[in-house]
């Protein structure tokens, strides 16, 4: 066992694990933010997408002591004051979700794209950038429709500050 | 609050859960003392269980018991079942072998359970299972039904002879040989339709928990149709009697057709958790998934289509394998049957069809519904069929096509379908138009010069849902009804819930079913509540799957909505002293036509509750419920266009343009039918390009992850063209046809019938990954 302590969702959390705890299996079963799920465990899918430290990664193959001292953000803590972050709001008002599983997933890679490209993405740069993320149900044509949207909406907003 | 009614694209209400990560998926479930099991799978294909040695795993830490299926019988926990009866065409019943929860005697396929661990946690099961000690007599597998039905191939069941579970036929042989013996042409292909894996982004799940002060236990599940699960946990498995057991499918991450069944891994769940006194969790990692959950499709077909000298059809001979996998799953037997050759006619006048069906057992995953089930194999085998046709006649596809389509309705097939209603004309034209058609020979040309081969290909599909009247399934065969019940409950502040027996795991019931309501009653989408999936709550319910939400469940809903309407006209006809053929329910009033008296429609609901001042002898409240029994199957169908460019250096193809134009009669919401199409066209293209399920010849699972199955991906897809055209089903009062399916039925032959016209190669088969084009290419360059 070792103890691990990391800062979720703007929380510092501590605990004992076993060495071979994966973060996904520490965020979802000792803190309980179900939110980030797994839908593979090959680091295929990206259902388990998490930030650390600002970067997009798969929780499902990372170990939770890997994540130590790190700031982890999850989809729980993506919005702040009520108020949706615009990728989520995106992803709603262009129907970018059916079932909902992928999804956490791939609105937090959805957030690191965006953050790397800007103004400047296109379809095709959202389509390479989502090649790590599945959906099932979609087909991706909203999805991508929701990241362009976002973009939109953060480069104007960021623009505005 | 406005108005969100019927045919707006609202926005879900469902959204935010799902956005925010506050959604309730069956492996987010914790409960105090839950364990965790994990499943001790066979590596073999084909095997006698000679002994299994579980002291070992007993004695590791954290281990709370380890199960094994010669325990499952000693419990009488009884064999998993096919629901649907299929008569060969001798008269005999299908061949059904035991299909135990966990093998005790022989195991049949690659992952078929044969003991179950639960510990204290997921890691210390799964370290103990790797000490439960399995010895195995290897015996030979089969995997291609080919093989499998030869003299001499490996026996799996002592029930089914030769390995064949059912030689079952439809329609009128003597005509259909007659018809093509005298043909002026006649077309003729081999056609494999290749075994897909489901794939739902959410994992199977189960958290099974027993209260023994009641004696009652609860099952958590990823399930489609939660009362269809209790049913058969009662019924048949016998885990307890129904009112006994409560069901409850939570959020569920797709389906797909895979989570119809009730799984084994459901039944272990439940008998061990009464037998250890404590909840039980399983959730398959991806590999298990792959593994255990019900594979689609596999068809080996042969296929002759003749036509007269005027190029119109005369017949269709079909011979079909079905490959069943190493059990019968709940509604197998039905899919290569009733759902796919029932639906050989497409859209087309064929005076004389003939098809016989084998199914066949192998030594791999059973194989049951999956997205569209039986229709994509029927609309792959017609429509490769037509193409080859035109191709043969030099004509172009489109007039083929339109020479033989069926343009007076309602029009009875030779293979018991009454198509309803649909204009596939104007289908044909609205995809054709929408891609330019026309313009594609300069596209070509343009490909060419950069060194690309370009090819388009249409497909017209139909399909049969709205699954489905039960008078007519029950003479067929199927062991339930297929029904939908709906409950509409009014508070007494005039807000509303909606207990139906349809469940959602992506289809947006609960903004769909709530626009429905709100068209009604004129209240707000945000004061009606959809309540679904829990068999304690609902009365009863048969699902979702064939694309029977809209046509089946909300027809119920709107049966017990016009019942709560009936009663409220009453009350408030009394309470305004005016006449009941007066009152009329709009805009959030209940108002009498012609004046200016009125009240609010929560008041009409509060006088229904105080029951102060009701018309003599009423009962109070207000709640009605209704069982809807379709009276037809609807049949949505469309034209779909591919456009594909494949680079001939490395055989990639890439899909340029994808057009639909699909007929589902009337829509409920746009939006959530134009999700569903491109999360069908998705699927479909994932089986014509990516999608291969690879057994080795001893039935070993090759693709069983991630990493070796090609799933779509974003840069797999172009965006998609959607349009609608709209004849109104006229078998349900709301006009709906279903647009669940229609996707993974229509894209395969489109895609297909665009690279071969690429390639001026007629044959490709499924999935045309990169080597096989490439081979295609460069065996007819070497040809030349």
């Amino acid at each position: 066992m070792t103890t691990v302590s990391m800062t979720v969702n703007g929380k510092t959390v501590s605990a004992d694990v076993e060495d071979r705890t994966l973060l996904v299996s520490f965020l979802r079963e000792t803190l309980g933010l179900t939110g980030t799920h797994v839908g593979c465990d090959t680091s295929q899918c990206g259902a388990c997408v998490v930030h650390i430290d600002g970067r997009a990664v798969k929780s499902c193959t990372t170990l939770a002591v890997q994540a130590a001292g790190t700031a982890v953000t999850t989809i729980e803590g993506l919005s702040s004051g009520g108020e949706l972050h615009p990728v989520q709001a995106a992803f709603r008002d262009n129907h970018g979700l059916q079932c909902g599983f992928c999804t956490p997933g791939m609105i937090m890679t959805s957030v690191d794209i965006i953050n790397r490209h800007g103004a400047h993405l296109d379809e095709a740069t959202v389509r390479h950038e989502l090649e790590g993320n599945i959906c099932r149900c979609t087909g991706y044509h909203n999805i991508v429709k929701s990241v362009l949207d976002a973009a939109g909406r953060m480069t104007t907003s960021a623009a505005a500050e | 609050m406005g108005v969100e009614g019927i045919g707006q694209s609202v926005v879900r209400k469902e959204d935010k859960r799902f956005i925010t990560g506050k959604g309730k998926y069956t492996d987010d479930i914790k409960l105090q003392g839950l364990t965790q099991a994990h499943f001790v799978r066979s590596p073999h294909a084909h095997a006698r269980i000679k002994s299994i040695d579980t002291s070992a795993a007993k004695a590791m830490p954290g281990v709370v018991a380890v199960l094994t299926g010669s325990e499952l019988v000693g419990d009488k926990i009884g064999n998993l079942i096919c629901g649907w009866m299929v008569h060969s065409k001798d008269g005999s019943p299908m061949k059904m072998g035991a299909f135990p929860a966990m093998a005790n005697e022989t195991v049949r396929w690659v992952g078929q359970a044969v003991a179950v661990v639960i510990a204290e946690t997921k890691n210390l099961a799964r370290d103990a299972a790797e000490a439960v000690v399995v010895d195995y007599e290897e015996l030979q597998a089969v995997v291609d039904v080919r093989e499998a039905v030869k003299p001499g191939a490996p026996q799996l069941h002592p029930e089914a002879a030769n390995n064949t579970i059912y030689q079952w036929s439809i329609g009128d042989q003597s005509a259909t040989d007659a018809a093509i013996a005298g043909a002026a042409h006649v077309v003729t292909m081999d056609i494999m339709n290749n075994r897909l894996v489901p794939n739902p982004m959410e994992p199977r799940s189960a958290v099974a928990q027993y209260d023994s002060a009641d004696d009652h236990l609860t099952l958590w599940t990823t399930s489609q149709n939660p009362h269809v699960a209790r049913l058969l946990l009662s019924a048949f498995y016998n885990i307890a009697p129904e009112n006994k057991l409560r069901v409850i499918a939570p959020d569920v991450g797709g389906g797909f057709g895979a989570k119809i069944y009730v799984y084994p891994e459901e039944i272990v769940c439940l008998w061990a958790a009464r037998k250890i006194d404590r909840p039980v969790k399983w959730t398959a990692d991806r590999s298990e998934a792959f593994l255990t959950d019900a594979h689609g499709r596999d068809h080996v077909s042969k296929a002759e289509l003749a036509f007269d000298a005027d190029h119109k059809i005369i017949g269709l001979r079909v011979h079909t394998y079905a490959n069943f996998g190493a059990y019968m799953s709940l509604f197998s037997s039905s899919v290569p049957t009733y759902l796919y050759a029932t639906l050989l006619s497409g859209q087309y006048n064929i005076p004389n069809i003939y098809c016989e069906v084998d199914g066949v057992y192998t030594n791999t995953v059973p194989v049951d519904a999956y997205r569209g089930a039986g229709r994509p194999e029927a609309a792959f085998l017609i429509e490769r069929l037509m193409e080859t046709a035109a191709r043969q006649f030099g004509m172009s596809p489109a007039d083929l096509r339109r020479k033989n389509f069926i343009t007076q309705f309602p029009h009875q097939t030779p293979v018991i379908m009454t198509y309803d209603t649909g204009d596939f004309n104007a289908s044909l034209d609205a995809a054709m138009k929408a891609i330019d058609y026309a313009g594609f020979p300069a596209r070509k040309a343009a490909s060419a010069a950069k060194g690309k081969l370009r090819g388009i290909g249409i497909s017209c599909y139909i399909e049969a849902c709205g699954i489905a009247p039960s008078k007519a399934v029950g003479s067929l065969g199927a062991g339930v009804g297929l029904w939908e019940s709906a409950e509409v409950r009014v508070n007494p502040v005039g807000t509303v819930e909606v207990l139906t027996g349809s469940h959602s795991h992506g289809q947006g019931h609960e903004t769909t079913f709530a626009q429905l309501i709100s068209t009604r009653l004129g209240v707000g989408i945000d004061t009606v509540q959809i309540i679904h999936g829990d068999t304690d709550k609902v009365q009863f319910g048969m699902g979702t799957y064939g694309s029977r939400s809209g046509a089946v469940g909300m027809s119920a809903i709107l049966k017990a909505v016009e019942k709560v309407e009936a009663k409220a006209r009453k009350i408030a006809a009394h309470l305004m002293e005016a006449a009941e053929g007066d009152i009329v329910i709009e805009g959030g009033e209940v108002k009498v036509a012609g004046t200016d008296k009125k009240m609010p429609w929560a008041l009409v609901a509060l006088a229904a509750y105080t029951g102060h001042n009701l018309p003599d002898g009423m009962e109070p409240g207000l709640k009605e419920g209704a069982f809807y029994d379709p009276t037809n199957f609807t049949f949505p169908a469309g034209s779909y266009i591919a456009e594909v460019e494949i680079d001939p250096d490395t055989g990639k193809t890439t899909v340029c343009n994808f057009t639909a134009a699909d007929d589902f009669g009337n829509l409920m919401n746009p939006m959530i039918v134009e999700g569903q199409v491109h999360g069908g066209i998705a699927q479909g293209i994932g089986q014509a390009l990516l999608e291969g399920t690879v057994y080795t010849g001893d039935g070993q699972l090759l693709t069983a992850s991630y990493m070796d199955y090609a799933m779509p991906r974003a840069d797999d897809l172009p965006s998609f063209d959607i349009h609608h055209t709209c004849t109104p089903c006229p078998g349900n009062p709301l006009g709906i046809k279903g647009c669940g399916e229609a996707g993974a039925i229509g894209s395969p032959p489109a895609i297909i019938n665009a690279i071969t016209d690429a390639l001026g190669h007629n044959h490709i088969e499924m999935p045309a990954t990169p080597d096989r084009v490439w081979h295609a290419i460069h065996s007819r360059m070497a040809a030349e």
